[in-house]
């Protein structure tokens, strides 16, 4: 039983330690939902930048001609390169994961060397001969681009990701199955990959995340506005006037592209840790 | 308005219970279906060409995405830093002409300064110092508290790049009624215009409190395998809190404290997405210029209507070389190869 004292003591340590993170998040909500705000104290509650945001077409305040890309068309775009990025990811992993925990070939364990330096070395720095190549085969300003490109980066992690979930699962189970006339095929297929399925939804998660979150590799790759991802419009907004003007629509928005951010916190943490844990560094 | 449309139906709980149960059941469909499209394909080239096709049949799609995207980008990373190209894409060879040029940069020293300021500061503060504060603090308190204070740190690392800066451009603008200096203003501090004077201090708090949870998760991994029986002799010694933290707990992460230090030196040299959106490398001229986002700006961004891409690769070269150097490194230091025994059994 733990005394007063020290219940109080660990509540004013909780609060030192994640005030100073979930403050940003509680303002960028106030900020969408008030007419104006003074420190954390807003004044004037309303849902207008609600409902602008989701009206879909966003004004730019005092241009007639230039117009930002439809809310929803955003969505979609930004929707599709997370989807494909997440499903190429787990399918090419998954392959070559299983190959790699399971088959014996020459050459194997210099390929294991190679993709755990590949996975800690920082793909950002190829980012010049990256856009160099899209242009050349004619995949610059297009979203399937930027998804062959990440997916690629990301392929390292997600490989030794699989890897590690085949070494888990033992080689008994299998062995019956090929006893049983299981192709090495179906033995992967039928009786290895149900017994993964944390691995695979780890995979997915993320990649769907990092597709979700991905911004330097599209703002680069892509110049047509037809084609901007919700980071894009939210750099848009940052960067532009607007966010000084209406604070409130760019909140919005910001707040309407974290939702599945929110969701996946909230849901998946376990995946989210155990991706983190053997996962690249980031900043 | 045409938006009030979407308010006019009732949207009922079962509705959304629909929705999301479309949604998965259609991603299913699609995993499945690619899954099993993958499975006859490779049944009928197995059947056809051997059990040797299998090993070609699971690698090769990897293989290929790795050699276009990694392999290939190495090389030409290197080889068009050798030439002037800008945005016609005309190799012009030049030799090492950049990289004379990056010698007698009259920015490049103040830039690498700053690049050398900024991973120090935010390696030493976030990534390694307040890491091992939380992992250790939590690790001191009990065990539900303390995972959630870790996964609200693991927030700013999922967030959106482009939202989470634009949560720091808000809090830190320079009205006195924005958040940092509406509390500052409580404390009777005057307001600061904290992008335009002490930019620093705002990239160097983003990229850290991002970069914090990598080592907390680490640190706190290492902390949990401790044996309980190490705690119990302390205890039994009369060892204060502080004294099982300085005598017990530090020196027995030393290795995963040498592990984060180096794996987040290489993130942080070249990761410049944060300070991209935050500043730009201003504000004036280079104030927050990294050598990685210096490359970018370079090779993308025009400064009187070129773009010198054969420069920027160069630049990129540097760090290319340096991230292979570090990589190996690691790779050899940290034991990675332990990691790689090979399968039991084959068939």
């Amino acid at each position: 039983m733990k005394s007063l004292g020290e219940k109080i003591g660990i509540g004013i340590v909780v609060a030192i330690l994640t005030i100073p993170v979930l403050i940003l998040y509680i303002y960028l909500f106030l900020i969408s939902v008030s007419e104006d705000i003074v420190g954390i104290f807003p004044t004037g509650f309303t849902i207008d930048n609600w409902l602008e945001v989701l009206d879909g077409e966003i004004p730019v305040a005092g241009a007639t001609f230039y117009k930002y890309p439809n809310i929803y068309q955003v969505a979609l775009n930004t929707f599709f390169l997370a989807v494909m990025i997440a499903l190429l990811e787990v399918v090419l992993s998954s392959l070559a994961g299983y190959s790699l925990s399971r088959f014996k070939f020459r050459g194997r364990s210099q390929l294991l060397t190679t993709i755990l330096i590949l996975h800690a070395f920082p793909g950002i720095t190829l980012l010049i001969a990256l856009f160099f190549i899209l242009v050349q085969v004619g995949l610059y300003n297009t979203l399937i681009g930027v998804i062959l490109v990440k997916v690629a980066l990301e392929l390292p992690l997600g490989i030794w990701i699989m890897k590690g979930f085949f070494d888990g699962i033992s080689w008994d189970m299998e062995m019956s199955a090929l006893v049983d006339g299981c192709s090495r095929l179906g033995a992967w297929w039928r009786v290895i990959m149900p017994n993964v399925r944390n691995g695979l939804m780890a995979v997915l998660i993320f990649g769907f995340l990092s597709g979700w979150a991905e911004f330097i590799y599209a703002q680069t790759f892509i110049a047509e506005q037809s084609f901007w991802t919700f980071s894009m419009l939210v750099y848009a907004f940052t960067i532009g006037e607007y966010s000084y003007i209406k604070p409130g629509i760019t909140a919005a928005i910001a707040l309407l592209y974290m939702l599945p951010v929110i969701l996946f916190f909230l849901f998946a943490q376990k995946y989210l840790l155990r991706i983190q844990l053997i996962g690249k560094g980031g900043a | 308005m045409s938006g009030e449309s979407i308010w006019q139906k009732e949207i009922s709980g079962e509705d959304i219970k629909k929705l999301f149960r479309f949604l998965f059941g259609a991603v299913k469909n699609v995993i499945t279906s690619l899954y099993t499209r993958l499975y006859d394909y490779g049944s009928e080239l197995i059947s056809r060409y051997g059990s040797k096709m299998a090993v070609s049949f699971f690698l090769i799609p990897s293989l290929g995405f790795i050699t276009i995207f990694y392999f290939l980008p190495f090389i030409l990373t290197f080889l068009i830093g050798l030439t002037s190209m800008d945005f016609t894409f005309q190799w012009s060879w030049v030799g090492i002409q950049n990289y004379i040029r990056i010698l007698n940069d009259s920015f490049a020293p103040k830039i690498l300064g700053n690049t050398f300021f900024y991973v120090f500061t935010t390696l030493s503060f976030f990534n390694v110092g307040m890491a091992l504060v939380v992992s250790l603090i939590t690790n001191h308190i009990p065990d539900e508290v303390g995972s959630a204070i870790r996964g609200i740190w693991l927030l700013p690392r999922i967030t959106p790049s482009t939202v989470y800066a634009l949560l720091w451009l808000w809090a830190a603008r320079r009205e006195g009624n924005a958040l940092i200096n509406w509390f500052l203003g409580v404390l009777g501090i005057p307001p600061v215009d904290w992008m335009l004077n002490h930019p620093w201090v705002i990239v160097i708090l983003v990229n850290g409190f991002v970069g914090t949870s990598f080592g907390m998760i680490v640190f706190t991994a290492a902390l949990k395998s401790i044996p309980e029986d190490y705690y119990r002799a302390a205890r039994v010694d009369g060892a204060s809190t502080w004294e099982i933290i300085r005598y017990i707990e530090i020196p027995m992460i030393k290795w995963p404290l040498l592990f984060v230090t180096a794996y987040q030196t290489l993130s942080l040299l070249t990761s410049f997405e944060y300070i991209l959106i935050l500043t730009d490398g201003g504000p004036g001229l280079y104030t927050t210029e990294v050598w990685s986002l210096y490359s970018y700006h370079v090779a993308f961004k025009s400064y009187g209507g070129t773009v010198e891409i054969g420069y920027g690769a160069a630049l990129a070269t540097v760090l290319v070389l340096i991230g292979i150097v570090l990589s190996i490194i690691y790779w050899r230091v940290f034991k990675f190869k332990e990691m790689m025994l090979e399968p039991k059994i084959e068939v």
